[in-house]
């Protein structure tokens, strides 16, 4: 190798990290030399390759799991090996027998926005439940759809609950906005048209125990867990809320 | 969610870019990620501010890797020197002949020490001083290791030299 020009000088010019002063100098060089110029022609198609190869992983939509909100929200719930459904479902009972307001684990940071949230959602509910010909945006039909879009304005996957067994159909969804970004909004229907909502939105990624709400009649389970805050939101008792709360959390677990 | 925090999500799909192509997998590299950011997180406190927050995540996801490439010991002593590399990475493996001449083949077929600077530097765009602080080793094993590893990046693919794929 030339003594004025190294290795080294022709991998800082390729790269962008040779001293400005000695640019001139490497190009003279590779112009006189065509063994290095076709070396330094080949890393190039090195990196452009790298790029075209992976450049597109850049544009994927990150995992949930990957997420800064689902990683605290795991690291919250570390070390707490009791299963967290257990521990979850024995604060619903409490709940239900007491009507304990109950605090967050985190104490009362993050409160305020699953309060924000469970009230937005109680009035999707009340706007949209009551609408006899336009209750959802999607309807069911186009399901794939439907949660495909959900999923990508949200910016994280959506699962959706299937409630049949429980006696509720999915109907359909939407897209709501909400003080911190969008919103989704999907609505099941008994067989007696009685409609039950479950809304969702991104939390802070804090976990909370299940709570209540209620507004005029209207009762509501909510929680925060990962990347989402949850609230199901129907016009019925609580005692028969609560086993439909049970089983879209079960599912959402999985 | 704290300002680091944030900062972190940003770097999300770069530390995923990278960790695919160190890894050649999707859920591999996307587990690496997950241990990092696991990781990062759980020492926030010792970030220190104001510096290279991409270097410290990426050096924390090297060392993650280093490890469970040990564990699973693929790995060459961590103590071989270049030439033991170069001889490593030239030496028949088992399974078909083929010559490579895809660069993602031969990508996979660089020893790891290779592989991450030829990376960090040509994907990542990182100065070889960052280089250096991520992978912990001198600026001089860097620049050895950056050309020994496009120089065996330039045979694989021009099939200059017999070229031996390894099976999964």
């Amino acid at each position: 190798m030339n003594g004025r020009v190294s290795e080294d000088d022709l991998h800082a010019y390729l790269d962008g990290q040779l001293e400005p002063e000695r640019v001139a100098a490497v190009e003279a060089w590779l112009a006189s030399d065509p063994i290095d110029a076709e070396r330094v022609r080949q890393w190039a198609e090195q990196k452009d390759g790298l790029h075209r190869l992976f450049d597109r992983v850049l544009d994927e939509p990150v995992p949930p799991r990957l997420t800064i909100a689902a990683i605290t929200a795991r690291r919250r719930w570390a070390g707490r090996s009791l299963p967290r459904l257990a521990a979850a479902l024995a604060l619903v009972m409490l709940g239900a027998v007491g009507g304990w307001w109950l605090r967050d684990e985190q104490g009362l940071a993050g409160t305020g926005g699953a309060v924000a949230m469970v009230g937005d959602a109680l009035s999707a509910h009340v706007v949209f439940a009551s609408e006899v010909r336009h209750p959802v945006e999607v309807a069911v039909s186009e399901r794939a759809h439907l949660v495909g879009w959900l999923s990508k304005r949200l910016g994280a996957e959506l699962k959706v609950p299937d409630l049949s067994p429980s006696g509720y159909a999915l109907i359909g969804g939407r897209l709501l906005p909400a003080s911190t970004g969008p919103a989704a909004q999907f609505m099941y229907e008994s067989k007696t048209g009685l409609r039950l909502t479950l809304y969702l939105r991104r939390g802070d990624g804090g976990a909370t125990a299940f709570r209540f709400a209620n507004q005029n009649g209207v009762e509501a389970f909510y929680w925060m867990d990962g990347p989402f805050g949850y609230a199901i939101v129907a016009d019925l008792p609580r005692d028969q809320l609560m086993p439909l709360a049970k089983a879209v959390y079960l599912q959402l677990e999985k | 969610m704290s300002t680091v925090e944030s900062q972190i999500e940003e770097l999300i799909p770069a530390l995923r870019r990278y960790a695919r192509a160190l890894t050649g997998n999707i859920s591999v590299a996307d587990d690496l990620v997950q241990d990092c950011l696991e990781r990062s997180l759980s020492r926030l406190a010792l970030w220190r501010r104001g510096s290279d927050l991409r270097a410290w995540l990426f050096t924390i996801m090297r060392n993650i890797r280093v490890n469970d490439l040990t564990r699973q010991r693929t790995r060459p002593d961590m103590t071989a020197s270049d030439e033991d590399l170069d001889r490593q990475s030239a030496a028949p493996t088992q399974g078909d002949r083929m010559v490579v001449r895809d660069l993602a083949s031969a990508l996979e077929q660089l020893v790891p020490e290779q592989r991450e600077v030829v990376l960090l530097v040509g994907l990542e765009g990182m100065s070889y001083a960052e280089v250096a602080e991520v992978t912990g080793v001198p600026l001089g094993t860097v620049m050895s290791r950056l050309k020994r590893g496009r120089d065996r990046l330039s045979h694989l693919m021009n099939g200059s030299e017999p070229a031996i794929r390894r099976v999964k």
